[in-house]
């Protein structure tokens, strides 16, 4: 499967295993330039194959969350495990971000 | 005279259960996973939980992280495999210095670099304050350590480095309340 997929009007962001300040900049320009060049309307991550995440994972999702929110898109994250899940809440990010079970 | 008083510093370390390790190296992104892999690779055998060595992971990639983009402004993507330096990115030359020391059940971990430094400590620590907010950088990163570490000690200098200092007491993780 593709890291980046646009399905309907949905962009799918496979996260890698490490999501990390040196992972960030090619999940970051990977997820915008399909942001700019297609019918992007909501952002979703997948968190299925991701062990570590700091927080640099932070300003990833909420940078895509500032460029969709504006034209009323939202951001949703799959496959979270608690680790991940508890870096959402303690940073404040479960406000902006829908944890999707499963 | 020397070898009894070196017997005597190595029972003293059996008796108290101490390691101690450091490594150092180039500030590059790259280095970060390594970072934090070896230190959870230093305390596995005290058998710590996923959440303990998840934690300490977190700190010490955070740590190493700010080491390298705000004491080195060494920025994004550096180290990647099988690709070329773009032209206009400036790579800083420097090290890290990590060095970690396990006393009975007590983690220490040092991380060090000879950077920039910070200007305001109590700015830099708070919550969502960042002074790169071009490069989409939470600003979380001195709370997460305080967060997920016991104690986090901060020193630096303006144009000499800074230095962190965090601990963290392992082996405690079952009986506290598994939500937080």
């Amino acid at each position: 499967m593709e890291d980046f997929q646009v399905i309907d009007n949905c962009l799918m962001v496979r996260m890698p295993e490490e999501v990390d300040h040196h992972k960030a900049s090619y999940i970051s320009e990977g997820a915008d330039r399909l942001l700019v060049g297609e019918n992007v309307e909501n952002v979703v991550f997948d968190f299925e194959d991701t062990r570590f995440m700091d927080s640099s994972g932070i300003g990833i999702i909420m940078g895509r969350y500032r460029k969709i929110s504006c034209f009323g898109g939202h951001v949703y994250a799959i496959h979270a495990d608690r680790q991940i899940q508890r870096i959402f809440r303690m940073s404040g990010l479960c406000k902006v971000v829908e944890i999707l079970p499963g | 005279m020397i070898a009894e008083q070196e017997k005597e510093r190595l029972t003293e370390v059996a008796v108290r259960n101490r390691n101690e390790m450091e490594i150092v190296f180039d500030a590059i992104s790259c280095n970060e996973s390594f970072a934090r892999v070896a230190v959870a690779s230093f305390v596995t055998h005290l058998n710590p939980t996923l959440e303990e060595l998840s934690d300490i992971k977190t700190a010490v990639s955070e740590a190493v992280t700010n080491a390298i983009i705000h004491g080195y402004e060494n920025l994004a993507g550096y180290g990647r495999h099988g690709e070329n330096i773009p032209s206009y990115q400036v790579v800083h030359p420097g090290k890290v210095r990590l060095h970690c020391i396990l006393e009975d059940d007590m983690l220490f971990v040092e991380v060090v670099d000879q950077g920039k430094g910070i200007e305001d400590i109590n700015r830099a620590m708070e919550p969502l304050y960042t002074t790169k907010p071009e490069l989409e950088r939470s600003g979380m990163g001195f709370a997460f350590m305080e967060a997920f570490m016991d104690d986090l000690e901060v020193k630096s200098v303006p144009g000499k480095g800074t230095c962190v200092h965090m601990w963290k007491k392992m082996r405690c993780g079952d009986w506290i309340g598994k939500e937080d």
